[in-house]
């Protein structure tokens, strides 16, 4: 295991007036990940994907729990986990008038890497991040995507054991993201550990070899994605319906080709063995009770299903 | 040797920043030359009960003075652009790559005494117009004693950023510690009698820029062996590395 995570813990204290407000962001995280996985931290806004990230990149200690990281111990060799990881921040990190290409100099320099060696890895770098075309442009006249890409290349120039990526495809257009899917595998590929963090479920569910779920800083699921999903059996029957979403719901719920159901905003969300028999007869059913049907769609679980499934929430809305 | 690598790191960038906005520069001059053109006029009528009959006699009393000024005030905020890095996630991506925490600092205050130098170059070749002369090897060793305060203010300044991480708590911070201590130092007129009632003369002896300027002043007076330079020199070079320390120790804590 190249990463591994015992109860990791950390609450953030802030004052507000005369009371001191505790936020728990991570709340007793245990994980463990093998060499060369993808491995994705899916989970809503404030779950605490990036401060469980800052605690493994060496930025902030915890307050309890241990970590080891390619076999070193992060609270007692801080400095060594550093020297084997890249992290790449959620908020960006370049300098508004300097280029690419400088930065990426000085980063492999940072890492101690010789001059003529980080030009090299500079100029591969641009071209594999696709940068090259304003290399020599100052990094404030670049786009929210290239700066991305900009910050994923600094991220990895000196090619480390692990990547840290904190939503390295947020803000990318979809071929952008395409793109930097392939360069995330490209990176496996070529044997390194990456961590990523997302809310993107299609993301998680594309590119992650192993997922974990976490929200409120708990993980509540964690498997390879075809695992997660196969935990919700069967299919998934969302109806759209014009108002009496209650009466509808006590209806349907003691119908036996129903197996659980849930009420989503608008929506019914019905968990079936098989969408293709379970649309006639649910039709028939609201019908037979002169409720307005607005829509209705089958699909096969999601992540976001097995987010509903442990959270009651939707990642959609959380 | 790591130190010494990662600190020209780190000094090549911020050079290259300031190189890229040359402006800052010139503003930071700005008010030292309104000093000299505008109140420096006054100085040789009011500077009489010193002794002072000349116009050079006053200039070598007011010069020295007002490089300390420029010395103290663009150290203390230099952190405002430190604030700008923090935002800007780069101290934060600097801080998970192995370079060494000190020379964090250290290139950046390193820049700044050299940017300090450059511009007390230039203020004192304006005075030199005005009719200001000096030896040039004490000059030289004055402005050694600007650059170490330049390298404290400017460290104190970077850790007091790290610590408040706002403009709006820091700009008044700095404000409001910078005033005593410039009122306190005799940059203006000298802390001296018959001039300062005899507890102020108490007062200003805690601050250890009336040290400095009182050593600069002898420096471009030509009284090299008087004993306010080594007394200054001493003073700034101990504060100076304290300083350092103390800010680098804050770049190496974990910090929000
Ligand atoms: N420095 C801090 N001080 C106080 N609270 C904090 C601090 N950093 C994070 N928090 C809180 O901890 C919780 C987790 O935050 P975190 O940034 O880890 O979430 P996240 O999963 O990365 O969310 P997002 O998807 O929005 O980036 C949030 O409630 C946040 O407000
Ligand atoms: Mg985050």
């Amino acid at each position: 295991m190249i990463i591994e995570t015992k109860n990791l813990r950390k609450s953030f204290h802030s004052r507000q007036g005369r009371k001191i407000k505790t936020v728990e962001a991570v709340c007793g995280v245990d994980m463990a990940i093998a060499e060369g996985e993808i491995f994705g931290f899916l989970g809503p806004n404030g779950a605490g994907k990036t401060t469980t990230l800052r605690i493994l990149a060496t930025l902030i200690e915890p307050d309890e729990g241990m970590a080891t990281i390619a076999g070193v111990d992060l609270r007692r060799e801080p400095g060594e986990v550093r020297r084997r990881i890249g992290y790449v921040a959620q908020g960006g990190s370049t300098w508004d008038e300097v280029s690419a290409r400088e930065e990426l100099i000085l980063q492999a320099r940072m890492y101690g890497i010789s001059k003529t060696e980080a030009n090299k890895r500079a100029d591969r770098a641009l071209e594999v991040f696709q940068l090259t075309e304003f290399a020599d442009r100052k990094c404030k006249t670049y786009s929210g995507g290239q700066r991305r890409r900009v910050d994923v290349a600094l991220g990895v120039i000196h090619e480390p054991r692990v990547a840290f990526l904190d939503e390295p495809t947020t803000g990318l257009d979809p071929q952008s993201r395409a793109h930097m899917w392939e360069e995330i595998r490209r990176l496996r590929h070529e044997g390194m550990t990456v961590f990523i963090t997302t809310h993107y479920m299609d993301e998680a569910d594309a590119l992650c070899d192993r997922v974990a779920i976490i929200d409120n800083g708990e993980i509540v699921a964690e498997g390879t994605p075809a695992a997660l999903k196969r935990q919700i059996s069967g299919e998934v029957v969302t109806v759209g319906l014009d108002g009496e979403i209650s009466t509808a719901s006590e209806m349907l719920e003691t119908k036996p080709y129903v197996r659980k159901l849930e009420i989503c905003e608008e929506n019914l969300r019905l968990y079936v063995e098989e969408g293709a028999t379970a649309v006639p007869q649910i039709m028939r059913t609201l019908e037979g009770a002169h409720l307005m049907l607005k829509s209705i769609t089958i699909h096969r679980p999601s992540l976001d299903d097995v987010f509903l499934a442990k959270t009651g929430r939707s990642l959609r809305e959380a | 040797m790591k130190l010494i690598h990662d600190t020209w790191l780190i000094f090549q960038r911020q050079a290259l920043l300031q190189v890229r906005e040359p402006a800052w520069v010139f503003i930071g001059i700005f008010q030292p030359v309104l000093y000299l053109l505008l109140f420096a006029p006054l100085l040789r009528p009011a500077l009489a009960p010193l002794g002072v009959t000349t116009e050079a006699e006053a200039y070598r009393i007011f010069v020295p003075g007002l490089l300390v000024l420029l010395a103290i005030f663009g150290g203390l905020f230099k952190g405002f652009g430190l604030i700008a890095e923090l935002r800007a996630g780069i101290i934060e991506r600097s801080r998970v790559t192995p370079i060494s925490r000190l020379a964090l600092l250290l290139g950046r205050s390193l820049r700044d005494a050299i940017v300090l130098v450059a511009q007390a170059g230039i203020v004192t070749m304006l005075a030199v117009c005005f009719g200001f002369t000096a030896h040039l090897g004490h000059i030289l060793l004055a402005f050694l004693m600007l650059a170490l305060i330049a390298l404290m203010t400017s460290s104190i300044s970077y850790g007091v950023a790290l610590k408040v991480r706002n403009e709006d708590t820091f700009a008044p911070l700095m404000n409001t510690t910078s005033l005593p201590l410039f009122l306190l130092s005799g940059i203006m007129l000298p802390i001296t009698e018959p001039f300062a009632p005899e507890w102020l003369i108490a007062v200003a002896r805690f601050n250890p820029f009336y040290w400095t300027v009182e050593g600069t002043r002898a420096l471009f007076a030509g009284n090299i062996a008087d004993s306010s330079v080594w007394q200054g020199l001493l003073i700034t070079l101990v504060l100076a590395t304290a300083a350092i320390f103390w800010s680098a120790r804050s770049f190496a804590r974990s910090v929000r």
